[in-house]
């Protein structure tokens, strides 16, 4: 099928612009949020209210000399950096932005997407492995025990969602909570998800996981600056720093993406059909929503101090696992009677 | 929390902590033996910036010395200010005038918000959260804005003389120190709010980092750290100096002793601090703020001086030795961070990483102070 692999390459191009794009200016957003929160103006040096920053950083980070420190491990030094970066790109694919703009609705898209996700987590292992460097061993140890504990109620999560809509295509899973919000998944009260009054602590926990699988404050232990100087990613400069913080916001975009598909109805206006309103099914309202998700991920990360490793990983093992359990196992008998 | 865990001592690593390091704020270096990430054994390494301060005052006259007391403690200089101007004031018996003996106690009180407000933006900062410490700085700004107008100097204040003042304060200072106490006060609950009601914050301070009373009375912990171990002592009120005995305030005591006790002793201690300011400007009488009989020449006749302050972090003690002549004989300067630094070789064997930082910065060291 010369015609699907034309259309994958060009969506992973799309991809990667959007990404790039998303990964410059989401700093400069977070700057402004950062600023907002701090009574201070943020970036406003370059271009009008610090909008030519991102360029400005892109083109300071790639002319900066890549330091290869002595006595690391080459290859995996370098590989490192990419690793972090294409899982996420790859994910793209497969993320429907609204019902004619897909790259490639894959019938197991919400397997992919976890799938590379976990190859991601790959990535902050063999940087820290790769650094020969304590901190950064440190660092890559508590990144990768916080990926683990993060994927198993992320997934339980999601196949409460899976169970739900029937389907782990991303598309149908959306197109089953097309209307308002009350026939989002997060909306308890409703046939679909069998009147389960937990689906809004569902959204929650996947909303947790989300920040802990991207590695954001409160959950930035891998990077915890005030412990480890810069965790994982200590020993790197240049566009390998570079593409590890892009690698984090490519994650926090697709982080939202699968929030929003999972349970806050993806493409749907949140009032349903109005009747006179052109854009009831809209690739605008899943961009505001994501950016909505975005938007709190800056929030929490500018408010709340940093947990401990041992705090995150009983949050994870003691809390969120039993209650996704109990929840999957509650949908299911529920779906089975209504 | 925490299982108590055994420490293999075989399977150890050593992690040099500093002295280029985000949390030792300064080049404090420790060298930690890890067992995984607990630390099984902690030494901390001094002298980085050492300066031989004491050694400067055998070389220097006495006025000569006065600004290097701006150089210790870089956050709470005036306290030290003051402590370096009594002792030289005792020894030499210089009568000090009552409204510079309420200037000083403003601006030492002022000088100690600004210290504790530094403190608590690079504590939250230490534990993750960034927002804080813009808050406090921005705070912070407003005490720096009225000093500086006031001693000239925005840090490194010298601003005693031995008797008096450099100078006497004026209108402006006045309204805008009112100001900032009706603007801190409101400040503070928006803190208790934000940063001390935290969920997380709680749960990583209380119950870690304890030190009790007894390692406090070994090591000579004093200030805020010995305070939060229940121990009721201030030099304020129980050594009185200046005009402190005419003050109505209280001195926070904690008993639990582990880092939310030290967190809440300054908190309060803010809002004392406040309160001292307020009654001194009230109170604040008219007259000069030098002396009219002062000896033209420093020359404390032969013997022992001590005095001692209580600056943002403990008791500050100054000996002095004088041999008559322009220059002292030998000076000892005993500094708060100092005594309580030594606390966390012991107390943090056993803790992880993350809480041993943590509980590092709630012992709220200033390095320059300790190196001296």
């Amino acid at each position: 099928m010369s015609l699907t692999l034309f259309n994958v390459i060009l969506a992973v191009f799309i991809a990667i612009c959007f990404v790039g794009a998303n990964a410059a200016y989401l700093v400069w957003c977070e700057r402004k949020g950062a600023g907002l929160f701090q009574r201070r103006p943020g970036p406003m040096e370059n271009g009008p209210w610090g909008l030519l920053q991102p360029p400005v950083d892109g083109v300071k980070l790639m002319t900066k000399q890549l330091l290869i420190p002595g006595g690391v491990d080459k290859a995996i030094f370098m590989v490192a950096p990419v690793l972090a970066m294409f899982p996420a790109l790859i994910s793209f694919v497969t993320i429907p932005f609204s019902d004619n703009i897909v790259a490639h609705p894959i019938d197991v898209g919400v397997l992919m997407i976890f799938a590379f996700a976990a190859l991601g987590g790959m990535s902050l292992l063999v940087a820290g492995w790769g650094s020969r460097n304590k901190y950064s061993m440190i660092s890559s140890v508590r990144a990768v025990s916080q990926t683990v504990a993060y994927e198993i109620p992320l997934m339980i999560t999601t196949i409460t969602i899976v169970m739900i809509s029937g389907s782990l295509n991303l598309s149908d899973i959306v197109q089953t909570q097309l209307g308002g919000f009350w026939s989002w998944n997060i909306w308890p009260l409703q046939k679909q998800v069998g009147f389960n009054l937990l689906m809004p602590v569902s959204f929650l926990i996947l909303f947790v996981c989300s920040v802990a699988e991207t590695n954001r404050a409160p959950f930035d232990l891998g990077e915890a600056e005030s412990e480890l100087v810069a965790g994982f990613h200590t020993e790197y400069s240049s566009m390998g720093f570079g593409l590890f913080f892009m690698g984090e916001y490519a994650n926090i975009v697709i982080g939202a993406c699968l929030t929003v598909i999972l349970f806050l109805g993806g493409w749907a206006c949140p009032v349903g059909d109005l009747g006179f309103f052109p854009f009831t099914h809209h690739v605008g309202w899943f961009l505001l929503k994501i950016y909505l998700i975005i938007f709190v991920f800056i929030w929490i990360r500018w408010t709340f101090p940093r947990t401990t490793i041992y705090g995150l990983l009983n949050l994870s093992w003691k809390y969120l696992i039993p209650i996704s359990l109990f929840n999957l196992l509650l949908t299911a008998g529920l779906l089975k009677v209504f | 929390m925490t299982e108590p865990i055994t420490l293999q001592q075989d399977e150890t690593f050593v992690l040099n902590v500093g002295p280029q390091h985000p949390a030792t704020h300064g080049v404090l270096r420790v060298k930690m033996t890890m067992d995984g990430e607990y630390i099984y054994n902690a030494e901390t390494v001094l002298g980085y910036i050492h300066r031989m301060h004491e050694k400067m005052a055998e070389n220097r006259t006495y006025p000569q010395y006065m600004p290097n007391m701006g150089r210790l403690d870089y956050l709470s200089a005036m306290s030290f200010n003051h402590g370096y101007a009594l002792v030289v004031e005792r020894a030499c018996n210089i009568e000090v005038p009552e409204r510079a003996e309420y200037i000083r106690v403003i601006t030492v009180e002022l000088n100690r918000i600004a210290s504790h407000l530094v403190w608590l933006g690079a504590y939250v900062l230490d534990l993750g959260g960034f927002t804080p410490l813009m808050y406090c700085f921005d705070d912070r700004e407003q005490i720096l804005d009225l000093l500086e107008a006031v001693t000239g100097s925005r840090l490194t204040y010298c601003y005693f003389r031995f008797g008096g003042l450099y100078n006497d304060i004026d209108d402006d200072f006045i309204t805008g120190t009112r100001a900032f106490i009706k603007r801190m006060r409101k400040e503070l609950k928006m803190y208790a709010k934000l940063v001390t009601g935290n969920i997380i914050l709680m749960k990583r301070l209380k119950g870690h980092g304890p030190v009790d009373q007894n390692m406090c009375q070994r090591y000579g912990a004093t200030g805020p750290v010995a305070r939060g171990s229940g121990i009721n002592y201030d030099v304020r009120r129980n050594e009185p100096y200046s005009v402190y005995p005419e003050f109505d305030f209280e001195v926070p005591v904690y008993g639990e002793g582990d880092s939310y006790a030290r967190y809440l002793v300054r908190m309060e201690e803010m809002e004392q601090s406040l309160r001292i300011i307020e009654q001194a400007l009230d109170k604040l009488p008219d007259g000069p703020v030098n002396p009219k009989k002062k000896p033209k020449l420093i020359k404390p006749p032969p013997g022992d001086y001590y005095a001692a302050v209580e600056t943002a972090r403990g008791n500050f003690g100054i000996r002095m030795v004088s041999d008559g002549g322009k220059n002292a004989y030998r000076l000892k300067l005993r500094s708060p961070t100092y005594s309580n630094m030594h606390l966390f070789d012991e107390a943090c064997r056993g803790m992880l990483i993350a809480d041993a930082l943590a509980f590092m910065g709630s012992l709220d060291l200033v390095i320059p102070e300790m190196d001296r």
